[in-house]
């Protein structure tokens, strides 16, 4: 009786799991049907889900109009870029934070989540100017820089709740050991927090592969990430929504892709020290 | 050996000439089937020019208007040519952001630009940008319903008439609607059809002294007509409904009528998107019997900022893609119903485009009763007809949007819409100096 009530328990929850997964599933699997849509399907009312006439007219059409390549790049690039740049600083702050904290430690965390409340469109002119006075316009190597100080704050946040977890006797037992700061951190402190940091540096990457305000203002043709190759689908004067969709599948694959082979080591980060 | 050599080093030498001479122009463009079908065809021009390449930034039009915005107040120098409206080229051209095309050539023909396209982007005698595409709005309407009815559309309709139709062409349960007309907040949006239906009631943004009018009778009139127009003959939700929400509604057979930009004629006529397309006829916007329609002009220009340094290449470029010739090859490769509209009197004389384009007098007459100097029946202080052709208006004019879509939404009556408006407009034509 009672196994029964659990199994169906059981069954219930996985029900459920699956019905929220679809729901929030469901819009990014609507956009890659309509890919393959011609354009009066994609806006047919009522919508057909799977009975349509497929085509990949959409995507031969997206690949001859655009450089996907080398938006695809500068995604890589720019992504990758700021999430390892980030990591080289943000790995000591946290690393201070957490094992030596001082009085106003608490205050500068707060401080620097602040900054992640100031709406972008609010420096959009200084930064725009310093780019331009440094030539950083339409740059890779601006996109990075930008990027890396916008999740700045994220990352180390991140990181010092996940070292927070790490006994400090630890480390101190490896000082006693004669261990150097360098060798505490890359030796002891970074093997044990690696789930940490795996899922630190996925969310950054995906946090900075969707980027679009600071992507989109910064570059013009050269450092384009794939946000820019969207942007260029959109239209409010013609229902273009087929090949937009064709343009977003192939802009959010590759990070979707990512997310998939990592969702487990994903998972693990993020609930990293939640249970004890 | 040394013959090698001297033979390479004047391969090297000739390549360097060549990427020293070669210039890299920088286009920045809005998405439309008439921009994209320019970048196919760019090809003739850089055949023609090998010294010149072009490098496309194409994007919606806001982000459009935001990117190219910023960089041409900061003078960025991002780009060599920009895609500008009707409604950014005099305030640009005023603050000296623009350089004067006074380079296109003999075989230009800047005559040939129709006046009312022309006039709005001239200043001081000096034009400051060349009109690529250009358009009004006008009524389509599905002459099947209308004959079923037992209704015909005249060529220049009323806004009683129109009101009549749409209701009775309603039939809420076959889900077809009378009329299916811009709701979505925005200066652009629903601001840009309730400026010139406005100015068909006799009312105006502005008196001479820059003072809001929305406390006046023409205003009055205009939001009621609409909003009892969308409450008995609109579909629903239409507060959220812009260009492609009503060309969607429209081209699966949900309205009757649909007043708009002239360019979705192309849309709703063509068979391998519209299942209409047989069905639309056309009409110009309506009126109130007062000498103005309620028609809007717009254009989407190419421009040179100030900051350029290719601006030699840049007008050999903007001559090339707004000239006659240009048309004649779009038409060539693409076919007449595929010209870029709305630019040129040559075009409209043409025969073959009469012919492949039913429509393409009624985008002439309307473009020809657009005055964008005198926009309604009372004297104004500005220039523009579904717009102000101020910096100020993108902020005022979406603010006064959301508060009629509001109004549309059932969130607040017409004359609280108009309260609202005319304070908010108001507080900011005072801030900015407008009124003193």
């Amino acid at each position: 009786m009672a196994r029964a009530a659990t199994n169906r328990r059981k069954l219930g929850l996985t029900l459920l799991a699956w019905s929220i997964g679809i729901v929030i599933f469901f819009p990014i699997l609507w956009t890659a049907l309509t890919s393959f849509k011609t354009e009066a399907e994609a806006v047919a009312s009522p919508p057909s889900f799977l009975a349509f006439h497929w085509t990949l007219e959409n995507y031969t059409e997206v690949q001859q109009r655009s450089d996907y390549f080398l938006h695809f790049m500068n995604s890589v690039i720019v992504s990758l870029g700021s999430t390892l740049a980030g990591l080289l600083v943000a790995v000591p702050a946290a690393w201070s934070m957490a094992f030596v904290p001082g009085r106003r430690t608490r205050d500068v965390l707060m401080w620097m989540l602040s900054t992640k409340m100031l709406p972008p469109v609010g420096v959009l002119i200084p930064i725009y100017l310093l780019f331009r006075d440094t030539g950083l316009l339409d740059t890779r190597v601006g996109l990075v820089i930008v990027l890396t100080l916008i999740n700045l704050p994220i990352i180390v946040w991140m990181l010092f709740t996940y070292f927070r977890e790490i006994p400090g006797e630890i480390l101190e037992a490896a000082r006693m050991d004669g261990a150097g700061l360098k060798a505490e951190i890359l030796y002891v402190l970074l093997p044990m927090a690696v789930p940490g940091i795996a899922s630190t540096l996925l969310l950054n990457v995906i946090l900075a592969w969707n980027e679009a305000f600071w992507t989109l203002n910064l570059s013009a043709s050269q450092a384009a990430p794939l946000t820019a190759f969207i942007a260029s689908y959109s239209s409010p004067e013609g229902l273009f929504y087929a090949k937009l969709s064709a343009a977003s599948t192939m802009a959010v694959a590759p990070i979707l892709v990512l997310g998939w082979f990592s969702q487990k080591q994903l998972v693990r980060g993020l609930t990293f020290g939640a249970v004890k | 050996m040394k013959c090698a050599l001297s033979l390479i080093g004047a391969a090297v030498a000739a390549f360097l000439g060549t990427s020293a001479q070669a210039e890299t122009l920088s286009i920045a463009t809005v998405n439309n089937g008439d921009m994209i079908r320019m970048q196919k065809l760019a090809d003739h021009f850089t055949k023609a020019h090998p010294d010149i390449t072009l490098n496309w930034v194409t994007l919606e039009e806001n982000v459009l208007r935001q990117r190219v915005t910023t960089d041409i107040a900061t003078k960025g120098g991002q780009y060599d040519i920009l895609t500008i409206g009707t409604y950014e080229v005099p305030i640009w051209s005023k603050q000296n952001w623009l350089m004067p095309l006074d380079k296109l050539g003999a075989n230009y023909d800047a005559d040939d630009l129709l006046p009312s396209i022309r006039n709005g982007l001239t200043s001081d005698g000096k034009l400051y940008a060349a009109p690529f595409y250009g358009e009004s709005s006008m009524v389509m309407y599905r002459k099947d319903l209308f004959e079923k009815a037992g209704l015909t559309m005249p060529e220049a309709p009323t806004w009683a008439f129109i009101g009549d139709a749409a209701r009775k062409l309603t039939d809420k349960e076959q889900e077809v609607y009378g009329i299916c007309l811009r709701g979505k907040a925005g200066w652009g949006e629903n601001m840009a059809f309730l400026s010139a239906m406005a100015n068909s009631f006799g009312a105006r943004w502005f008196d001479m002294s820059w003072k809001p009018q929305f406390n006046t009778d023409p205003w009055k009139k205009t939001l009621t007509t609409y909003l009892g127009l969308m409450k008995d003959a609109g579909p629903r939700g239409a507060s959220s409904n812009g260009f492609n929400e009503n060309l969607a509604l429209f081209q699966t057979g949900k309205c009757a009528m649909w007043i708009d930009a002239t360019v979705a004629a192309s849309f709703v006529s063509n068979p391998a998107q519209s299942k209409v397309a047989d069905k639309v006829g056309y009409a110009l916007a309506p009126d109130n019997g007062l000498g103005k329609r309620s028609n809007w002009l717009w254009a989407w220009n190419l421009a040179i900022p100030a900051s350029s340094k290719k601006a030699d290449a840049a007008q050999s470029f903007i001559a090339w893609a707004t000239s006659k010739e240009y048309i004649d090859l779009v038409a060539k490769e693409e076919g007449w119903s595929n010209v870029p509209p709305g630019t040129r009197s040559s075009l409209y004389a043409n025969p073959e485009y009469r012919k492949a384009a039913p429509f393409a007098d009624l985008t002439l007459k309307s473009i020809q009763a657009a005055d964008p100097l005198h926009p309604t029946v009372q004297e104004v202080p500005y220039t523009g007809v579904q717009f102000v052709a101020i910096p100020e208006f993108q902020g005022i004019g979406t603010a006064v949007g959301q508060a009629f879509s509001a109004a549309l939404a059932g969130q607040m009556t017409a004359d609280q819409a108009l309260q609202s408006a005319q304070a908010l407009a108001t507080r900011e034509m005072t801030k900015a100096g407008y009124i003193k």
